[in-house]
């Protein structure tokens, strides 16, 4: 007899507070999965944002920081530097990321702070209810843009992947999702390198993972999966946009 | 025989598992609430269980355990 899978050791027992469908719980999981598979449970330092995840640090039994809206990569600096050998996890949301904490992420990329950052977009506010985020598409119908999201009132989408990937101080940064069996393994695949490079003292590496929102889009989850694949890889491609280790071979 | 188990409080009703199945005839809802409300998956009939491990993968909650040849 042998275990195909079984849910990863390095989780409590504390019950998710994420709705179902919730593309977080998929990527804690990665995240925990990975932890485990290169040892590296005792090193990891994970960083927690204002939003859905904000109660993760009880879901892991790992050392955990909650930051203040939007100042994760901020805490990620200090923690990064007064501790070089451990693993440090900046893990955002999108309106914590691209809407509060603009200023912050974009000073640890110019920096290149040696840390990973999981980006987590799901193009609304999910934990507020619903309202319209830096990342929301063109024309989505949000519980602030009734109308769909408009250029003359709200502008335009923002993708981080390519803004981050535009930095000196960023060392990899790839955008990827999990809609699908496929899609996860990429996914999981990307976190592994941003990893990797990080405990090999690289520079700042970026992941960013489109994540279905299905209570904040007003839809059930497995339509959640298909809009993706429709519509948000449409405004957001997925691919590495930059991977300095790929260069240097 | 492999064996797929879900835990019935932690599952919410996603329906992952069920659609990401390659065979299909593995998991079904369950006909009865769990605490929370929500109408788990639970394994049926594990026949044609390939423990390809996929209805796992895809758990937001890590509530599916497969293991393989009993």
């Amino acid at each position: 007899m042998s275990i195909v899978y079984k849910r990863p050791e390095v989780f409590t027992d504390e019950y998710k507070k994420y709705c179902g469908g919730c593309g977080h719980g998929i990527i804690n999981r990665l995240i925990g999965e990975i932890m485990e598979e290169e040892n590296l449970v005792d090193k990891a330092v994970l960083i927690w944002p204002i939003g859905c995840s904000v109660y993760a640090d009880k879901y892991f039994k790992t050392d955990s920081i909650c930051a203040l809206h939007g100042r994760a990569p901020a805490v990620g600096t200090g923690v990064k530097r007064s501790c070089p050998e451990d693993l440090v996890v900046v893990y955002q949301g999108d309106g914590d990321m691209v809407s509060e904490g603009m200023a912050e992420i974009m000073h640890a990329g110019i920096r290149g702070e040696k840390f990973t950052v999981v980006f987590v977009n799901n193009s609304i506010y999910g934990m507020t209810g619903g309202q319209m985020a830096p990342t929301t598409l063109m024309d989505q119908v949000t519980t602030t843009t009734p109308y769909g999201r408009k250029d003359e009132n709200t502008g335009h989408p923002v993708n981080m992947a390519e803004i981050i990937s535009g930095l000196n101080g960023c060392y990899y940064s790839e955008r990827v999702t999990v809609n699908s069996p496929a899609n996860i393994r990429k996914t999981k695949a990307a976190i592994k390198k941003a990893f990797k490079y990080q405990m090999e003292g690289k520079g700042l590496s970026f992941v960013e993972v489109l994540s279905p929102c299905p209570t904040g889009w007003k839809v059930k989850p497995l339509q959640a999966l298909k809009w993706i694949d429709d519509v948000v890889t449409k405004q957001y491609p997925l691919g590495v946009f930059k991977d300095c280790g790929q260069e240097e071979k | 025989m492999n064996r797929v188990t879900v835990d019935r409080e932690m599952c919410k009703e996603c329906e992952y598992c069920l659609h990401f199945c390659p065979k299909g005839t593995i998991l079904k809802k369950s006909t009865t609430v769990n605490k929370m409300g929500y109408y788990p998956a639970e394994a049926v009939d594990m026949t044609d269980c390939i423990a390809c491990g996929i209805c796992a993968s895809v758990c937001p909650e890590g509530a599916i355990t497969v293991e393989k040849n009993i």
